[in-house]
């Protein structure tokens, strides 16, 4: 079994099919890992030019030190790499949505693609460890959606997401929003190539969220602060909570909003809008060279 | 949990670095893990002796170094050690710090045969 994204143990899915069934024989997807592989497109080299060996004197049984310096997130890094390359390529802005579960990922991504679908291409590649509901939700909107589903993981990887990119359609010069599982604690650790994470937090959690889980809001570049609506009849404090993420991060961007009622979506919108016009830099950059 | 997952791709990483520098048996394994780094050293150490059961490095040791985390006060222009994120520099009391190091997580070396 693939350690960084569990493919071939049968319990990794995506669109109900065993993720390892789903491969397309073209990506050159080789568990032997054999890092000679030119239509891999990974740029291995860095990973192993700097291992060197250092053979001390001979001790009993012949045992030697090796010093490789090797970052073990690195095959992840890797995939990411690849991921991030064909977002540049297609002039696409992914996003990487996290959160724990039930703060309105979805019902966010729903709104903004019933919102901006006349004018903006966009896809979702949606993870939960189980059932297609997300995507179905997705795809009642008209957008094309991929659900993975992790099984007894607990986050997406950018494996899985290279695989899924694979099966979804084209959206050049558009938005790829990546809705990993609802989860505060594993996705911060994994880059799925995605130009920024985006948390989304919501006004029935506690104010002391980003100090509970640092390591999620410090990863991301945005906050969105959702279901303001229900504020008349909660006792939540908005300021403490703005003040908490930026005592974490204090780059991070607060936007308010009501999925549901679309108060504040428009800064949203006007975000999304910036964040396409750089990733489209990105692809003029690379087309030129 | 994914602790697991991250010991199986050590194991697989020893596996694959056997054929460059020709060893056929991994002995201790020291790994630099950052206070940032998301990887619980507890957890990783449970799941590593599992992991690396009826492999090169079956009964092989784990060391877990911790490396340093660091950040940089933009008031007082100087870097201070940090254990976690959030925390303020000592000397101002500012949060508007830049962490530099911290999220480290990697194989240093390996005693093999």
């Amino acid at each position: 079994m693939c350690g960084v994204c569990g493919c071939g143990s049968g319990e990794k899915k995506l669109d109900g099919k065993a993720l390892d069934e789903a491969h397309s024989h073209d990506h050159g997807h080789d568990h032997a890992h054999d890092h000679t592989h030119d239509h891999h497109h990974h740029d291995h080299d860095h990973d192993h030019t700097h291992s060197h060996t250092h053979s001390h004197a001979p001790e009993l049984d012949g045992a030697r030190m090796v010093q490789i310096e090797m970052d073990i997130m690195s095959k992840n890094d890797g995939y990411a790499r690849q991921n991030r390359e064909r977002f540049a390529q297609a002039g696409q802005l992914a996003l990487n949505l996290v959160s724990s579960p039930g703060s309105g990922k979805t019902s966010l991504l729903v709104r903004t693609l019933e919102d901006l679908k006349t004018n903006v291409p966009m896809a979702v590649i949606e993870g939960d460890q189980e059932t297609a509901n997300d995507a179905e939700r997705i795809r009642a909107t008209g957008a094309p959606a991929i659900q993975l589903n992790t099984g007894r993981g607990c986050h997406l990887d950018a494996h899985m997401i290279g695989h899924a990119l694979d099966e979804l359609p084209d959206t050049k010069g558009g938005v790829l929003f990546i809705e990993n599982v609802g989860n505060l604690v594993c996705p911060a650790g994994f880059d799925l190539g995605e130009a920024h994470k985006v948390v989304v937090l919501s006004v029935t959690e506690g104010e002391d969220k980003p100090l509970k889980y640092p390591d999620m809001f410090a990863a991301s570049d945005v906050m969105i602060l959702n279901k303001i609506d229900l504020l008349p009849h909660l006792d939540y404090d908005v300021d403490l909570a703005i003040a908490n993420a930026r005592q974490i991060n204090p780059r991070i961007r607060v936007l308010k909003v009501s999925a549901r009622t679309g108060e504040g979506m428009d800064n949203w919108y006007a975000f999304l809008e910036a964040a396409r016009t750089m990733a489209s830099l990105d692809h003029a950059t690379m087309a030129a060279e | 949990m994914h602790e697991m997952a991250l010991c199986e791709a050590i194991v697989q990483t020893l596996e694959e670095q056997a054929v460059t520098h020709a060893y056929t048996r991994v002995k201790r394994v020291r790994l630099s893990v950052g206070p940032l780094s998301c990887v619980e050293p507890e957890a990783l150490k449970f799941s590593f002796d599992a992991c690396t059961r009826g492999t090169l490095a079956d009964g092989a040791a784990l060391e877990i170094l911790a490396a340093e985390g660091a950040a940089w006060c933009f008031g007082c222009s100087q870097s201070f050690p940090i254990t976690a994120h959030g925390q303020a520099c000592p000397k101002c009391g500012s949060h508007q710090v830049q962490v530099t190091e911290g999220d480290e997580f990697k194989i240093k070396d390996m005693e093999v045969a």
